[in-house]
Order: C-alpha cells, then structure tokens, then sequence
C-alpha cells in the first residue's frame, strides 16, 4: 500500500507528533494510576513497550489470515497473551513491584494504545514497520509516562526514583502522589504541550 | 469591567447613537465587580478585627502573606494569559483574605504562598478568569494545601502551646467535641475567644460581616437560609436522638467555620446557583452535606467539602431551575 507512512514515519510519529498521551490521549488509566513514582511508571512503560512490540510483531505476522469481523478478538487474545507473560514474569522477579501496580499490569490487555497499533498499523503493514512503529509508541509512552511521574514524584515526596534530591527542608507535597495530583499534573501537561504546539506553528 | 453605556443623542450636531442590548437592562451602573469586592471586605473586617485580636501576629503574618501571593498570582496568571490585569476589580484581595481567615494561624508561609497560587492559578484564572470559575477560589486552594500538608493542616496543628496566644493552647471546638466530648461554652463561641482557623472563630462577628453583606444585598439571603436552617433542623434531630442533652444546635450553629463559610465563601455569587429556588437547595444540600461531615466523617469540620461539592452540583441546580416563560405551559 502506497499511502501508509514508511517505517521511519511511523517510529518518529510515535515520540512526538502522535505521542500517545499527549496527542492521542490513550492509556489514561495507567498514565494516571502509576505515575506517582518514577519506579513504577518505568515498570509500567517497560511492560507496555513488552506487550505492544510482541503483540504488533504477531498481529503483523498473521494479518494475511485476520477476518475482519473477528480481528478485534484476535488483537485481543494476542494482547493478553503477552500481558500474562509480562505480569508472570513481573511477579516472579520484581514481586515488590508487581503488587505495587497490582491490578494495572493485568489492565494492560484493555489498553487502548495497543489494540489502536494493532488496528492501525500492524494489521496492514509489514513486520518490520509493525516493530519499529510499536518502539516509537512505546518511546512516546515511555516518556510521557516520565513527565508525569517526574513532576509528581519531585512534589510528592522531594526526590526521584525513591532517592532524595530535594533539601530535607521540603515540604512533601503529599497530594501530588494522591489521584488528585495526577489529574491536575496531567491537564497542566497537556496544557503545555498544546501550548508549545500552538506557539509552533 | 464592561464600558458604560452610551448615552443616546448627545447633541443636536453628533450622529445619534442608540444603544441595543438584550435584557437584562440593569439600571445601577454602580453595582460592580468592585462595589461587591469592596463590600465584601468591608464585611469581612469585623472578622479581620478579631482574627487580629485573637492571635495577634499570627493573623497578621497569614494575612499579609495571602493577600500578597493571590495578588501576585493574579498578575502573573493574568499576565500568562495575555489578558488585561484585573487586580484593580479587587477579586484577589478577597480571595487571600478569606483564604487567609480559612488557614489556621500556625501554617508555615509556604502553605499560604501554595495555597494562593493554587487558588488564584488553578481555581480561578484557568477557567478563564473571574465569574468563569466553577469551584470557590478560596476553597480550591484550602482544600490542596489541606491534602498536601495534611500536618500543617489538621486537627492538631491549630494547638501551639508557645506562640503566647491564649486561644491557641486548646483543642479547636469542633475537635475537642468530636474526640473527647468536651464542650465549649456558646459565649466564648459567640465572642470568639477559642481556637480555629483565623477568621471563623467568632460567631458575632460573622453575624455582624453577613448581616451587612446581606443588608447590602451583596449575598443573597437565599443560601445562608438554606445552610442554616438545615444545620439547625439536623443538629436538632441529633441532639434528641444523641442524648447531647441540649445546647448542641448553638455549639454546631457557632462553632467552626459555620457561620464564616455560610456568610463569606456559599455567597460566592460565581459558583452558586442563580435562581432563588436553586440558591435555595444550594443551601439545603451545604448544610445537610455540612452536618454529615461533621457528625460521621473522620474530619471534625465540614464546611470546605461542603461549599466544594454543592459547587459542583450548582451547573446542574441551575439546569433545574430554570424558571418558565410567562405564557409557555
């Protein structure tokens, strides 16, 4: 097909221009639930990225055999494969981690972000674009993710990834690790990033 | 604020120009944004008065400091926002006082600084400015520093014992009766010698501040009637069925931020209802919201969520309510 983006397209579209926080606001649930810390929302953007490379790869492999009115089940069952695999693996290694995030690792079989790749991307484009398409979402993710959880985390408790940075003398922030942080920290984001794109063009 | 009217015909020489307008044709140019700003601080000072004299330097710290900060915000919000600076409308300075009067005394200056940002930023100009906002500024920014700073914040941060202020060696009111029912005398409710945040301790002088808010017509009597009404007829029902032994519908009437919320921060006249009808079950649902924070929740005051919540419900009150065409069946 001659109108799909190429590779490259798709792997920078993912970072900036079609951020899928900022530009298509999907994976709110996660994005709001574990970002109260850098940890966990780098363990939750490491999963997703997991999940959405294997499931993109798969869908791509057997898109000559998908019909169009069971595509949806199979995206789905493809994700939840590997949600499993990831969720397993998590609670084997980080079991800390993985009651930390509790439910939201399993909740990543319903995240929009990787059924949208599916449909969009690897359910018509080759292996190789499905792949580098999931990186540049899962990079995109990832560092939304980072922004959010930064910024909360910094306020919350004065520190990032659990180590102190800011003087003793902060005062922890305590809502910003609370929902109400992450509803606020998120619009004020959004906000910005609409901001700097009306300033660009 | 809007451009006065322009008067038609002025001359028999210049073009004559006639002024259309859809209704309402309000006939008082003098009722401004700032008339009512400054009516609320004139009814605010009697609270000022004996926040000043109740914890001396205290009050005056917090209230410099609020007032400043929401100034400031407002300017640099404003600013931010490209719009024309409205601290002259005197909004902000409203704002930091009552915010002010909300803090208790012993708040460090940074949860008034926060508080003020928050409020002016996030509660009011992010919505768009004055009369845009849904939820009370004053309110919004309380309510964050409350749940960020829950020790600055909470029950025991009004107790300290070395600041050289009598009122402040005690348990607030509303705390001593929650957790050890113990309770305060109505007189010194009334007069206002008790612990609390800044501005709502003294019963007589929020009675005195509404009362001329009210007689002004600058708060609609609509709300307060709802919330107090409702807080009495409650507090009553508890009273009989606590076995309180009487007393409990004054000591709930007067102690807390009851009286100073109902008069200074329901009125807000941007985030309530319109209508009479919906002003109100604006009231109503305050008050009921008001008795069952205080009676079954682990805070011992609830006038903050209160305002908070039935501020959220005002868009759909106003829904309600909207009053029928004469004619239209």
């Amino acid at each position: 097909m001659a109108d799909q983006p190429t590779a490259l397209e798709r792997f920078v579209q993912g970072i900036l221009p079609e951020n899928p926080v900022y530009r298509q606001l999907l994976g709110m649930c996660p994005t709001l639930a574990v970002t109260n810390g850098m940890k966990p929302a780098m363990t939750m953007a490491c999963s997703v990225a997991f999940v959405l490379l294997c499931a993109n790869i798969v869908t791509s492999l057997i898109r000559g055999l998908l019909k169009p009115h069971l595509r949806i089940v199979v995206f789905t069952l493809t994700i939840a494969t590997f949600v499993t695999i990831a969720d397993r693996v998590l609670a084997a290694y980080l079991y800390q981690m993985s009651k930390t995030l509790g439910p939201y690792i399993p909740l990543i079989i319903v995240n929009c972000l990787i059924i949208c790749r599916c449909e969009v991307c690897a359910s018509k484009q080759n292996v190789f674009t499905a792949a580098s398409d999931a990186v540049g979402q899962s990079i995109g993710f990832g560092l939304a993710l980072a922004s959010i959880a930064m910024v909360r985390e910094l306020l919350g408790t004065g520190g990032l990834f659990g180590i102190a940075i800011l003087p003793t003398a902060w005062p922890d922030w305590v809502i910003m690790v609370l929902p109400p942080g992450a509803f606020i920290t998120l619009g004020l984001l959004l906000g910005c990033v609409n901001w700097l794109e009306m300033r660009r063009s | 604020m809007s451009e006065k009217n322009e008067i038609s015909g002025q001359g028999l020489g210049s073009d004559i120009a006639i002024h259309v307008a859809p209704s309402p044709h309000l006939s008082d140019q003098t009722f401004t944004t700032r008339r009512m700003m400054t009516d609320v601080l004139i009814g605010l000072l009697p609270l000022v008065v004996m926040s000043v004299y109740v914890f001396r330097m205290f009050a005056v710290t917090q209230l410099v400091i609020c007032v400043l900060a929401c100034m400031a915000s407002e300017f640099v919000f404003v600013k931010m926002r490209s719009k024309p600076v409205t601290l002259n409308d005197f909004s902000a300075v409203v704002t930091g006082v009552i915010l002010a009067l909300s803090l208790p005394g012993t708040a460090p200056w940074y949860v008034g600084v926060l508080a003020s940002v928050i409020a002016i930023g996030i509660g009011k100009v992010i919505f768009g400015g004055l009369g845009m906002n849904i939820f009370n500024p004053a309110m919004v920014g309380r309510a964050f520093v409350m749940i960020a700073f829950a020790s600055a914040m909470g029950a025991s941060a009004y107790i300290n014992a070395d600041g050289g202020v009598d009122a402040m060696s005690m348990a607030t009111p509303l705390t001593a009766f929650k957790q050890s029912g113990v309770a305060t005398s109505i007189l010194d409710l009334f007069v206002g010698v008790t612990n609390g945040s800044l501005g709502e301790t003294s019963a007589f002088a929020c009675l005195l501040g509404g009362g001329y808010l009210l007689y002004r017509r600058t708060a609609s009597w609509e709300i307060p009637a709802g919330i107090l009404s409702t807080v009495i007829v409650l507090s009553a029902w508890a009273d009989m069925s606590g076995g309180f032994g009487g007393g409990f519908v004054l000591h709930q009437l007067f102690g807390g931020a009851l009286l100073f919320g109902t008069f200074f921060i329901a009125t807000d006249p941007v985030s309530s209802p319109v209508t009479p009808k919906g002003k109100w079950i604006f009231g109503i649902g305050a008050g009921a919201l008001i008795m069952v924070i205080r009676l079954f929740s682990g805070y011992p005051e609830g006038v903050m969520f209160a305002v908070l919540l039935m501020n959220a419900m005002t868009p759909l009150i106003n829904r309600w309510t909207i009053p029928k065409p004469t004619g239209v069946a």
